[in-house]
């Protein structure tokens, strides 16, 4: 059910992105020389690192759109000191600044002191080109979706494998009828009296082998489905936002950590509580540049409304852009449930054992509400253990466990897996 | 020759049948067979049934199975703080307060609720030891019988201004009568301040302060001799002889975290030069202190002041002491003052009696030694007692005077505590306004007109100035979880403030530091101290004179005699709602969830009670009917070698009100009506009591009868300073006969001793040492243990069935001597404790006999215990031999999630721990087990693999100890008062485990059965006593214990050639 929404929209993406890049291309070539570019590039960087909390270029967030700011200031000098250093321009009593300071309701502007003028010349460099140096900068990260392709291949090739092994049984069905039959014909022929002919269907031979074919994919249905009892691979609640993964993590290259920061330093790796959320959606209030967002039905998703919901959670008037004190929690409903007898520690794959959030919760940049990846059973969890590698060289801990290292230096070891060091033993999961 | 014999109970002692059957049953249960002999058919559940049965549940199961998972919801903070993150720990310095206790402490806080207290190693005063009842106060913060709410006339008050208009309006019409304030011991600047000026609003109030368990002889006789009535600093650790006259230093008297952590610096043993400080106890019945003496003897209550006057004359002190008849006694005193001597001024005295006579003839002992100035400091004053007996009985005068108008109640409980609390009651009555600042419906309170509960420690701010110059402050862990408000607020509210507590608390100390930036580290630390230099004090002399002839006036009138103690785990009685303290063995008796009358073996002859054959065996306890005065007792008996012949000692804190809490109500009976004002002290002892035997018996839960070794021998060794200085390898010789017998070829006893091959440890290896000559018993780590890692209570019923779940019990061994007659002499004994828990042997027996492989050897030498993979066999449990496993007999936890399970099976002392609010305090880190599996002893694995963690994050090698860094400490570890605990990576040759083993303590190391070569990964150091006897087993002995129990008669032939 899942799989065929993210074919078809890895299928779009493929599509829309060839368009992209040729529109680029062909800005690019034809406007900008090679210098310019490289410079527009730093000034993304700039930008987005220090001016994208506050500021968009063509819409007013915390602070004002940024297209044009050039032209407001008249003097290019006193723009460069006000990004290092607003509160002495105000001082100062330069007209703009003053202007602009009591627009924003006396909000400051942080200092950036160690923004050169050439910084700054780049970052208003990429506000002037803003548009389409972001528009290529989003197809150059754009993910690649050769895994997604793969996995299509594979289930395709299941299939393949399926109806071959039907036509060659059928063929093979065919082939012993034809042989009975030529059998009787020459029997008849020779005279020889053979026995009263039985319908294959009362057919002792078949009867037993399909007996046994019955057992056998009987028994393992059954005990697939026992073992399945309570596990809940592709579980995919309702949440009550709409929040798409595809759009943080996948189009806009959100870090997991920057909302997921538990998964670091804690056992869990948290959903992010509602002020992590207005961190961005202070300034991001619609959703109209990116893709049609469709559930698993196929209905559409109305983005711009998901956002307000947000808001009503949050407490914030985007109008007024003023909290109001009367926000909730968001009770989301939980897709990873682990028994209570698991322990099971998020900074320790990721932190220590440098794990990606996808070996286990599969390409969440891509799924529009999140599933249940993997089925979570121990045997899955083990198998993991039994062939990740150690950061055995790298991380000073493992120094204590000599006789590998020597071992490894010998040659006679090849690599440290989980394993090795004890992480298939009981009490490493279960205390 | 004497010989010494270590023994657990009678029946041991003398072998009987009972004792025999019980070691060979060590879950006390038979199994349930059919009562009528006709056949399974006609049986209650015939083979049929139990099909149904089966097939039922199975259906039931897979139906149940296959329905819809229910839906979790994950809910995040709408706004989260900065500093929480989901799942890893906060930790808040913090204090202790209890009776003017105050311990400086650092609460762990998950999630926003604490779940763990651990000493706070900064204070310099306590170095991060802790108490049981330390341990166990963050249970008591989520307290069901905590009051929610202000309570009004007996009714819930709506609001605060409510109640603060309706105790103005009663205040306003006490017509100049006076306001008492009654609260327990003060040790706190601030609310000093708030008090005065609280009093001062008051024209004719007055502040009383009371000690349940009063100080004040000590304080009276200080004003005395010294002109302050107060408690000097005592140094045990720079103390050489310490002799204490009745003082349970170590258990329950003044400063006892304190007092434990400075004893142990003098009794550990360094190999090289093998020196430790004596310790001599003089004492009526056993008490923890006495229990680690090196010598130790007994007189009657009465005779204290005998005693300490003969320790006076024979130090050299111009005094007529009274003569005493007992030549024991006699000769110990003598021996007390030539080791007193010896040591000159490395040597203190103290004494536990509440006279002040006889604490006045202690100051002179110690003046005479030159203690003062030495191992007595007189420039830091010990703040945590200072009630003074005579005001509080002249208040209760003044009650029922009717002069009283209005009395407020701030952390005491006289209805109860108080030795005549009819007459406080009766007082009580007359009082117009009264106020209870008490934090549950106890005695007092129920009886008080107003009640605003008080917040508990953890969700306060405060101060404590525990000592003079050592501040420890207190900051809320917790938002409050009922409608409580700190009393410091309402005396400030009705002194006409507007300000809280809290912040004219944050005010004040942001003054005194003078900025915010010391001020935020001093609450960070939690502790801030100004040690000065010490002084001896100056010393009165004449105030000798009039105590002298005062104690020789006293003579013993009638044959027998009664105190009343306070015990380890319950103290005066505050935290008798605390099902851990309940549950938590006495350190002497072993008992749980009661008090008795304790007697002598020669008082139980006397009264013809057999204790020699069926006695711990049986949990039916005769009873006594105790006279003492007007009063009368029906107690049951609990005999214990080294209680004095004639006296009888029953525990103080038992017997609370329905109201105070489920665990609390029911349990023993209240001793405080035993205790009596001599004109100037309150007294804890009464002489000419009678009693007699009475038909009735009493069940009482007794742990030490549990898990026995089967008749397994040496599992404790003790030696005396002076042979191990002669014969240093006197262990390590015993210990070598093994290799000899079975590692000829390799001297590896541990590899070639066995046909197993052993696990390889190719990281860290955990390894546990336990100093027994550190070791006091004081059962700190039982509750540490109890609350890190989700321990059950089982409640009495099932104590009594052997069915407790601690994964670290402390075996108390009595160790006697018996004289060429082959009796035994009971009053001279020393005790030895010996924690024993799962010793995670390399070899584990009960490893191989698990059917489903529950429990297995992990890389890091750990034993493990899978909790769901276990079926329940207890396989594991029979085969181990040092009986540490412990069996889910019930849904103790309400890990099921079927409450049938619980109904009428557990007490309901059991299911107030089942209570929503009571299981906050459960650590998240650990599994509830459910019924039907065997639990033990993990090495607190949850923090190994945090400590584990926390060094790979930060990309280092993990520290365990060397150079005193420490990713990792087990939780009895942590609580250790005395650092008799170590554990660490024994793989790291600079861990101190190592260290330990292979170096510093070669000669004392032994391990429990090492024989049976199950190889443990717990060493023991062998316990050492200061004393010129011979201690331990004499050669002879080894015979007769190996042939009368059965033990393994090999061992003791090895035994032999060693000496």
């Amino acid at each position: 059910m899942y799989s065929t929404s993210t074919q078809s929209t890895a299928g779009m993406n493929k599509k829309r992105k060839i368009l992209q890049k040729l529109q680029s291309v062909l800005i690019f070539v034809a406007f900008f020389s090679i210098a310019q570019m490289a410079q527009a590039q730093d000034g993304k960087a700039l930008f987005n690192a220090k001016c994208a909390s506050c500021h968009a270029i063509d819409k007013q967030l915390v602070g004002p759109a940024l297209k044009g700011v050039e032209d407001r200031w008249d003097d290019k000098k006193m723009l460069y000191e006000w990004v290092r250093n607003s509160a002495a321009v105000i001082k100062k009593g330069y007209p703009r600044a003053v202007a602009v300071y009591n627009e924003y309701n006396k909000v400051q502007m942080t200092a950036f002191p160690e923004l050169k003028d050439q910084d700054i010349d780049a970052i208003l460099d990429y506000i002037n080109t803003g548009g389409a140096a972001k528009v290529a900068a989003g197809v150059t990260a754009a993910p690649t979706d050769g895994s997604a392709a793969g996995g299509a291949e594979e289930s395709d090739s299941n299939l393949l494998y399926g109806i071959l092994t039907l036509i060659l049984a059928v063929i093979a069905l065919i082939l012993l009828q034809v042989n009975s039959n030529l059998r009787k014909i020459t029997d008849q022929a020779e005279g020889v009296r053979s026995a009263e002919p039985i319908p294959f269907y009362r057919n002792k031979a078949y009867i037993a082998i399909l007996a046994i074919i019955f057992f056998l994919v009987g028994g393992y249905v059954t005990f697939q489905s026992a073992q399945g009892l309570g596990r809940s691979k592709n579980y995919q609640p309702e949440q009550p936002i709409y929040y798409s993964h595809t759009v943080h993590a996948g189009i806009n290259q959100i870090n997991c950590l920057y909302c997921h920061g538990g998964a670091q330093e804690s056992k869990h790796a948290n959903i992010p509580s509602v002020n992590v959320c207005m961190n961005c959606h202070m300034g991001i209030n619609e959703y109209v540049k990116g893709p049609q967002l469709l559930r698993e039905d196929g209905s559409k998703v109305d983005g711009t409304a998901e956002i307000q919901k947000l808001y009503q959670y949050a407490g914030w008037d985007p109008d007024a852009k003023k909290y109001t004190g009367k926000g909730k929690a968001i009770e989301w409903i939980r897709i990873h449930n682990l028994p209570d007898h698991v322990y099971f520690n998020h900074s320790q794959h990721v932190t220590a054992g440098k794990q990606n959030c996808q070996t286990c919760h599969g390409e969440i940049q891509k799924m529009g509400e999140v599933y249940q990846y993997s089925d979570l059973s121990m045997g899955w969890c083990i198998n993991c253990h039994r062939e990740s590698k150690v950061q055995f060289t790298e991380n000073k801990f493992y120094s204590i466990y000599e006789k590998f290292h020597e071992d490894l230096k010998k040659g006679t070891l090849d690599s440290v897996t989980v394993e090795k060091i004890g992480g298939t033993e009981c009490q490493k999961c279960h205390y | 020759m004497k010989q010494k014999k270590y023994w657990q109970s009678f029946g041991e002692l003398k072998n009987s049948d009972s004792y025999q059957d019980g070691v060979q049953d060590e879950f006390g249960e038979d199994l349930v067979v059919p009562e009528s002999g006709n056949g399974l058919m006609d049986a209650k559940s015939p083979r049929r049934d139990f099909l149904k049965y089966l097939g039922f549940s199975t259906a039931a199961a897979a139906a149940a199975a296959g329905c819809e998972m229910p839906i979790k919801k994950s809910i995040p903070y709408l706004n989260k703080p900065d500093t929480i993150i989901p799942g890893v720990p906060n930790y808040y310095a913090t204090t202790f307060m209890q009776d003017g206790d105050a311990i400086p402490v650092v609460a762990k806080v998950r999630d926003g609720r604490p779940i763990k207290i651990e000493g706070n190693e900064l204070s310099s005063v306590t170095k991060g030891g802790t108490s049981a009842r330390v341990q166990a106060s963050v249970l008591g913060l989520y307290d069901t019988a905590r009051l929610r709410y202000p309570i009004a006339n007996g009714k819930e008050a709506s609001t605060f201004e409510a109640f603060d208009k309706m105790v103005a309006d009663g205040l306003a019409g006490i017509g100049g009568k006076s306001v008492v304030l009654l609260t327990e011991t003060i040790n706190s600047i601030t609310t000093k301040n708030i008090i005065a000026s609280f009093l001062a609003k008051y024209p004719g109030s007055r502040h009383v302060q009371y000690d349940a368990i009063s100080a004040n002889g000590i304080l009276n006789a200080n004003a005395l001799s010294f002109g302050k009535r107060a408690i000097p600093s005592y140094q045990f650790d720079k103390a050489k002889t310490i002799v204490s006259l009745g003082a349970d230093f170590l258990g329950t008297w003044l400063s006892p975290v304190e007092y434990a952590r400075q004893y142990a610096v003098g009794r550990k043993i360094n190999q090289q030069n093998p020196e430790m400080s004596k310790h001599i106890s003089f004492e009526s019945m056993l008490s923890l202190s006495g229990a680690n003496a090196d010598d130790r003897y007994v007189h009657l209550p009465s005779e204290e002041g005998a005693v300490a006057l003969n320790l006076y004359a024979a130090l050299g002190g111009a005094v007529a002491a009274p003569s005493i008849a007992d030549e024991r006694l006699k000769k110990g005193i003598k021996s007390a003052a030539e080791a007193l001597k010896a040591s000159g001024s490395a040597s203190l005295v103290i004494s536990g009696s509440n006279n002040a006579d006889v604490q006045l003839v202690v100051n002179a002992i110690n003046q005479l030694l030159g203690a003062y100035g030495n191992t007595i400091d007189w420039s830091t004053t010990l703040n945590t007692r200072q009630g003074d007996d005579a005001a509080m009985v002249q208040l209760v005068q003044d009650m029922n005077d009717g002069k009283v108008g209005a009395l407020m109640v701030h952390g005491v409980n006289p209805a109860y505590d108080y030795f005549d609390a009819k007459k406080f009651e009766s007082g009580l009555k007359k009082v117009g306004v009264s106020v209870s600042f008490n934090d549950r419906e106890d005695e007092t309170t129920s009886l008080c007109k107003f009640v605003l509960p008080n917040h508990h420690y953890l969700e306060s701010w405060g101060d404590a100035e525990m000592k003079s110059g050592y501040l420890s402050f207190i900051q809320p862990t917790i938002a409050p979880l009922f409608k409580t408000r700190a009393y410091q607020s309402s005396l400030l509210k009705w002194s006409g403030e507007t300000t809280t507590y809290g912040d004219y608390f944050k005010q004040y100390w942001l003054n005194q530091f003078g900025s915010q930036t010391a001020w935020d580290k001093a609450l960070q630390d939690g502790v801030v101290e100004t040690p000065v230099a010490q002084s001896a004090g100056s010393y009165i002399s004449a105030s000798l004179a009039a105590a002298v002839p005062s104690l020789t006036a006293i003579k013993p009138s009638g044959k027998t005699e009664l105190v009343v103690y306070t015990k380890v785990s319950m103290g005066a009685g505050k935290d008798a709602n605390n099902p851990w303290l309940q549950e938590m063995p006495d350190p002497i008796t072993k008992a749980t969830w009661d008090n008795y009358a304790i007697i002598s073996y020669a008082m139980a002859k006397e009264l013809g009670i057999t204790v020699d054959d069926n006695y711990e065996v049986e949990v039916d306890k005769p009873v006594i009917k105790i006279k003492a005065g007007a009063l009368e007792y029906i107690l049951p008996v609990l005999v214990i070698p080294g209680v004095h012949k004639n006296v009888i000692a029953v525990a103080l804190g038992y017997g609370r009100s329905e109201k105070t809490g489920r665990a609390a109500a029911n349990v023993g009976q209240n001793a405080f009506p035993l205790v009596s004002f001599d004109g100037k002290s309150f007294s804890y002892s009464v002489s000419n009591v009678s009693f007699e035997k009475s038909k009735e018996t009493y069940k009482i839960a007794y742990t030490q009868s549990h898990n026995q070794y089967e008749g397994r021998a040496e599992v404790v060794r003790e030696y005396s300073l002076n042979e191990f200085k002669k014969n240093p390898t006197i262990l390590a010789d015993v210990r070598h006969e093994l290799v000899e017998d079975y590692a000829k070829n390799t001297n590896d006893y541990a590899a070639e001793g066995t046909l197993y091959p052993s696990h390889p440890y190719p990281g860290p290896k955990w390894g546990m040492s336990i100093d027994l000559n550190s070791c006091i018993g004081c059962g700190a780590c039982t509750v540490a243990c109890t609350s890190e890692n989700n321990v059950a209570v089982v409640g009495k019923k099932e104590v009594m069935r052997s069915h407790e779940m601690h994964w670290l019990r402390i075996d108390r061994y009595f160790a006697t001597y018996r004289d060429d007659s082959g009796s035994d002499n009971l009053d001279d004994l020393n005790v030895v404790f010996m924690p024993m828990l799962c010793q995670h042997c390399d070899n584990a027996p009960c490893e191989n006999v698990c059917p489903v492989n529950a429990t297995n050897h992990s890389s890091e030498g750990l034993n493990q215990m899978t909790y769901n993979r276990c079926i329940g066999t207890r396989y594991c449990a029979n085969n181990c031999p040092y009986k540490v496993r412990r069996f889910n007999w019930a849904d103790y936890m309400g890990a099921d999630s079927f409450g049938d399970n619980q109904r009428e099976v557990l007490e309901d002392s059991v299911m107030m721990m089942n209570d929503d609010l009571t299981r906050m305090v459960l650590n998240p880190d650990v599994t509830v087990r459910s019924r039907g599996v065997i639990e033990k002893c993990s090495f607190c694995v949850q923090r190994l693999q945090e400590g584990k963690l926390k060094a790979k994050k930060e990309n280092r090698p993990l520290e365990t100890g060397a150079d005193g860094k420490w990713d990792i400490k087990t939780a009895c570890q942590q609580a250790c008062p005395t650092n008799a605990i170590v554990f660490g990576n024994a793989n790291d040759k600079n861990s101190p485990v190592s260290k330990i083993r292979n170096e510093e303590q070669t000669n004392r190391l032994f391990y429990v059965l090492e024989q049976i070569h199950v190889l443990p990964n717990v060493n023991y150091l062998a316990k050492i006593r200061n004393t010129y006897r011979h201690v331990g087993v004499a050669e002879e002995a080894h015979h007769e214990a190996g042939e009368a129990v059965g033990g393994d008669h090999k061992e003791v032939k090895k035994e032999e050639a060693a000496h």
